[in-house]
């Protein structure tokens, strides 16, 4: 039998780069290139006395202006490894989301706790690979049965491994705080303290960072994913009675309304008689 | 000039109580000339889910068709609907494969998960995912859309509210941007009805 031709949607995989020569055409044509949303980002991340703290700002922007308020920077890449990103938000997303599928189905073959080092290879094999044009600044950490990780990942595929790490537009003002607070064997709340004072100063002195802090503390056996552990900029000018409007206030030219169906239900009934 | 004010358009939605709200402008332009006013940017995908698309006009009827391929395919594998959230990722996917020679489209999606729940989304043109619990926004009226939608959104609104408060927001936003506007369309869709309006808008 001719084997089909047809090409299945889900089959392909990779990236596709069939747009290119029209958008280098249009760029051509007088155009400026496309404005990503990017998290220019405080993350941060250190090894404490029984495990690692990651932290992460929450604010997402796009050229000048503040796209989301309150975005989620940590990424989930194993039960126990977490991820924080920086740089462009979807690259961050797709290259952890990646990394924790490919975990994910190897420890159904092996049975075993996923490593640190696994999905330190993986990320940076696939960043090499991209010659830095995927852009993601990481913090990896976690506990596995070697020990407490944590790992700083560059866009071009290079790697450290530290004590203590920060990356994104921020990454400077968190650094001067870990560099004059750091010390071994510092306790959970010693940490978690440090942490956020890191990020604090990211959020404060730097533009591309704002909102609200996150954290991660991956401990051997455990974790606690902190979403929002500090609010240091809630909202203060919402006004109390919020603006109403009348009903046909707006000018509108036509209306249709369409009802919905209900979905049929299905009943089983009873068996007929033979 | 950057190919996604080519066209110029203004897109938005918002959560109400049990509901949702998606609108955009009708304008469709060439730089400052204006071709069409009855563009279609908003998509129906099923009942309870709609997607908007800002951008390259090309892009927006291209992803659309796409879009409205896969979504038959799975509607024929799965004998279901998509629900909202897995449409996002879908969106989001074909939207990364082409991270290196994008479509000039920004997507807001809205719609109704299961119990009812409103969703809401948007994505940049590389498919980077940002949920949002009040409003969303994209286009090139998205500045003022983001202000007139800050100070005008109240969460818990009834479907004849959130329609003023969207349609209002769109009008008040798209009279600040040159590229989008001529007329407005707003789809507020509750669990058993969806209302579609057309607004009549400032013709400049």
């Amino acid at each position: 039998m001719a084997k089909a031709d047809v090409k299945l949607p889900q089959m392909q995989s990779g990236f596709d780069f069939g747009l290119c020569r029209r958008n280098d055409m249009l760029v051509k044509q007088g155009g400026k290139p496309a404005k990503f949303l990017k998290t220019g980002t405080t993350i941060v991340g250190l090894v404490y006395k029984d495990g690692v703290i990651l932290g992460a700002d929450t604010r997402a922007t796009e050229g000048e202006i503040v796209a989301d308020k309150n975005c989620e920077k940590i990424h989930y890449i194993a039960p126990n490894i977490y991820c924080c990103g920086a740089g462009t938000a979807a690259d961050t997303e797709a290259v952890t989301d990646m990394v924790s599928s490919q975990l994910e189905l190897h420890r159904y073959a092996t049975g075993r706790e996923s490593r640190v080092v696994t999905a330190l290879t993986i990320l940076k094999s696939h960043l090499f690979s991209y010659k830095g044009y995927v852009s993601a600044a990481l913090v990896l950490g976690g506990v596995d049965i070697t020990g407490p990780h944590l790992h700083a990942v560059y866009p071009h595929g290079s790697t450290d491994t530290l004590p203590f790490a920060t990356m994104g537009s921020g990454s400077l003002a968190a650094m001067s705080i870990f560099e004059s607070g750091y010390k071994e064997d510092l306790t959970r709340e010693e940490g978690m303290e440090l942490v956020s004072a890191a990020i604090c100063a990211g959020i404060f002195n730097d533009l591309g960072s704002g909102s609200n802090v996150d954290l991660c503390v991956i401990t051997k056996g455990g974790k606690e994913y902190l979403r929002n552990y500090k609010k240091p900029n809630p909202r203060t000018y919402i006004r109390e009675k919020g603006y109403s409007f009348a009903k046909g206030h707006t000018q509108v030219l036509s209306t249709t309304i369409v009802p919905l169906k209900d979905k049929v239900t299905i009943i089983e009934g009873e068996a007929m008689e033979e | 000039m950057s190919i996604f004010t080519y066209n110029g358009s203004a897109l938005v939605a918002m959560v109400g109580k049990e509901c949702f709200a998606i609108a955009s402008d009708r304008r469709l332009g060439v730089q400052f000339q204006t071709i069409a006013t009855d563009f279609q940017r908003i998509f129906k995908v099923h009942d309870k889910l709609y997607i908007g698309l800002s951008g390259l006009a090309s892009d927006v009827q291209t992803l659309q068709q796409r879009l409205q391929f896969r979504h038959k395919l799975y509607q024929l594998r799965e004998e279901r609907d998509m629900r909202p959230e897995t449409f996002a990722h879908l969106v989001s996917a074909m939207l990364y494969e082409k991270r290196f020679g994008p479509y000039f489209c920004q997507p807001v999606i809205g719609g109704l998960d299961r119990d009812d729940k409103p969703f809401i989304c948007t994505m940049d043109s590389i498919g980077a995912i940002e949920h949002s619990k009040d409003f969303v926004v994209s286009g090139t009226a998205s500045e003022s859309l983001y202000g007139a939608c800050e100070s005008m959104f109240k969460p818990e609104m009834d479907p004849e509210e959130l329609f003023e408060t969207i349609s209002q927001a769109l009008l008040a936003s798209v009279d600040r941007d040159c590229l989008s506007g001529w007329g407005g369309i707003v789809y507020v869709v509750t669990p058993d009805q969806v209302i579609t309006r057309t607004l009549k808008g400032r013709m400049d």
